[in-house]
């Protein structure tokens, strides 16, 4: 078999949450690798810090020990500067209910994260209009997001997710207020991204048929993570 | 690079109802404010623009105005042979010896009396204030009972219309001519024959001299020949320094009054500003998850939250300036509490007071936006997240 890079390697993960006086551990000793051009499944049930892993491989939570490298880079030692301008250039975030801003278009929703850059106000446009391009809503770039369908408020946010070109997606429960049309369309735009544009996603979902799309599915039981599932791809 | 601008404007909108109640409570302080304001400057200028820069006002030492002041014959003489003095036209000098006398007139229409400022005037008197212009009539004849009226006492006083006749010092006294001086205080005033005032009155003393003088560089050896002769009891002033002095009383106190009373007003305008900013900041928790996690800063969040009540702050201002700028077409009569005296003035609005007011309306947006938009720039984006 192939020697494929990891992309994402976890080691000897702690995470725990203080709740008044009485400390209550959600993640407990995870290593985990994930190859470039994964796309992984994290399943469990509720409260099994399914959630509170992808956080933390996304950057936006503190682990209490243990390591998350992504691309080589340990970002636990980050600064929360650091850490921010880490998010921006190399995570792209899918979440249950879009988190798309109301008060601005599909087009200027998927500029956003590019404000960041230090791109010109030219090639922004260009990169927003690609990245509608690719989850096909050219002809939808001025609506607002009320004005679009649950389906489509869930591909402008995919599209706002990929425009920076990050390494990887996270998406938590990206099917989970959809109907079972647009979650298919949904699934089926996540797959092509990565096997078109070779982006890994890590993806949590209580969703089997998301589940089934995935090339790795990984349970979580309490803050432990279950042996391989290898999905049927 | 910030949060789009477009951002914190689109969000004031898309709550439009909340956005025009909280600034609608800051217009209507600062409508406050800035009337407040132009009023102290609507009299600030009234007075000022009643002097001009050569003449020089010559009243007894320590008198604050010419009703205080008395200057007898003799100095007055003596100041009228000063070098100083310019020559007018007809090769006599420029100086006027006034008496100023205060009176009771009734106001039209009803009878609440008010004091009105009666000038008895010299031959100069006119030229040495080209601002004053006969509009009917004619001037009072020299030793006679008649009288001119400015604009102001003719309009709202009785008896101070063209030949009607107007009754004091044991006198009625006929209302030759009418005189406008513009927005000065003179059109507040009666003016006389000075000598026949005098004897009316029974005063022996002028209330003051007014003169021209012959060079502007000349007023500090003027003054400082008459504050230090011992022969005189008296003090000079130019004409412009001598009615700022008197403006600056009440001005102030207007001022001191009005910022007192809209600060307090404003705690209110500005805790409504908070209510309002809180509420959004509440509204847009997962928003604001969002954003953090695309990777904009605290800071991001913080200036977009501030702009935002800035935004709301402006609005505010804007629209109170918008109403208070009418006030300008008022025009109001009060005492004058340094010469106790009626006074008309209007409203008057500056670039100055319009700076004074935005920068005002600004900072009531900002005090009640820095906090709300620093519990937004300090939440956890998890926490945040979750809220959505």
């Amino acid at each position: 078999m192939e020697q494929r890079k990891f992309i994402v390697e976890i080691n000897h993960l702690y995470k725990s949450y203080r709740r008044g006086s009485q400390i209550l551990p959600v993640l407990q000793d995870i290593t985990l690798d994930i190859a470039e051009g994964e796309f992984l499944a994290l399943m469990g049930p509720s409260g099994s810090g399914k959630s509170t892993l992808l956080n933390l491989i996304a950057g936006i939570d503190k682990a209490d020990s243990g390591s998350v490298r992504v691309g080589g880079l340990d970002i636990t030692a980050l600064s929360e500067t650091e850490l921010a301008q880490w998010r921006h250039s190399h995570v792209g975030f899918i979440f249950q209910f879009y988190n798309l801003i109301p008060v601005l278009t599909a087009f200027e929703n998927v500029e956003l994260p590019l404000l960041l850059s230090g791109l010109s106000r030219k090639e922004r446009k260009e990169h927003a209009r690609m990245a509608l391009r690719i989850v096909n809503l050219a002809d939808r770039m001025e609506h607002y997001p009320s004005q679009l369908s649950g389906g489509q408020q869930q591909r402008v946010a995919i599209a706002r997710a990929v425009v920076t070109d990050p390494v990887i997606l996270v998406a938590d429960e990206p099917t989970g207020d959809l109907d079972r049309v647009s979650a298919k369309e949904t699934l089926d735009l996540m797959e092509r991204l990565v096997h078109e544009l070779g982006k890994t996603i890590i993806m949590v979902t209580h969703d089997p048929r998301a589940a089934e799309k995935a090339h790795i599915v990984r349970e979580l039981d309490k803050g432990v993570l279950n042996a391989d599932i290898q999905a049927g791809h | 690079m910030n949060i789009p601008f477009s951002y914190s404007l689109r969000n004031l909108w898309t709550r439009r109802l909340t956005t025009v109640l909280t600034a609608s409570g800051m217009a209507l302080v600062v409508f406050v404010f800035a009337s407040v304001l132009m009023l102290a400057e609507g009299l600030r200028k009234t007075l000022v623009e009643t002097g001009a820069y050569d003449n020089v006002v010559v009243i007894r030492k320590g008198s604050h105005s010419e009703v205080m002041s008395g200057i007898d014959r003799l100095q007055a003489s003596i100041v009228e042979t000063q070098p100083e003095i310019s020559i007018g036209e007809n090769g006599k000098r420029l100086l006027a010896k006034e008496i100023v006398v205060l009176v009771n007139l009734s106001r039209r229409g009803s009878d609440k009396p008010a004091m009105i400022q009666v000038r008895g005037i010299g031959e100069a008197s006119l030229p040495l204030r080209p601002q004053v212009q006969l509009t009917a009539g004619r001037l009072p004849r020299p030793a006679s009972f008649e009288i001119i009226a400015g604009a102001n006492i003719a309009k709202r006083y009785k008896g101070g219309g063209l030949g009607e006749t107007l009754r004091f010092a044991l006198s009625d006294w006929t209302v030759v001519g009418i005189f406008d001086a513009g927005n000065t205080g003179y059109s507040s005033e009666i003016w006389g024959d000075a000598d026949q005032l005098m004897r009316a009155f029974r005063r022996p003393v002028y209330s003051s001299v007014l003169f021209k003088l012959r060079s502007s560089s000349d007023f500090q050896g003027f003054k400082e020949l008459v504050e230090s002769n011992p022969r005189f009891t008296l003090e000079a002033k130019r004409e412009t320094q001598y009615y700022a002095d008197q403006s600056e009383m009440m001005s102030n106190f207007l001022s001191l009054l009005g910022l007192s009373l809209t600060t307090i007003f404003s705690l209110g305008a500005v805790v409504g500003a908070m209510i309002t900013m809180y509420a959004a900041v509440a509204n847009r928790t997962g928003e604001i998850g969002t954003l953090r996690a695309l990777g904009f800063r605290r800071r991001n969040i913080l200036m977009a939250f501030l702009i935002e009540s800035l935004l709301l702050g402006l609005t505010g201002g804007l629209v109170g300036l918008f109403f208070a700028s009418f006030m300008q077409l008022l025009t109001i009569s009060t005492m004058n509490w340094q010469t106790f005296s009626e006074l008309a003035f209007s409203f008057s609005l500056t670039p100055e007071i319009v700076g004074q007011t935005l920068f005002f309306s600004l900072a009531m947006g900002f005090i009640g936006g820095v906090l709300p938009a620093f519990r937004a720039a300090r939440m956890n984006i998890v926490d945040a997240l979750r809220a959505a």
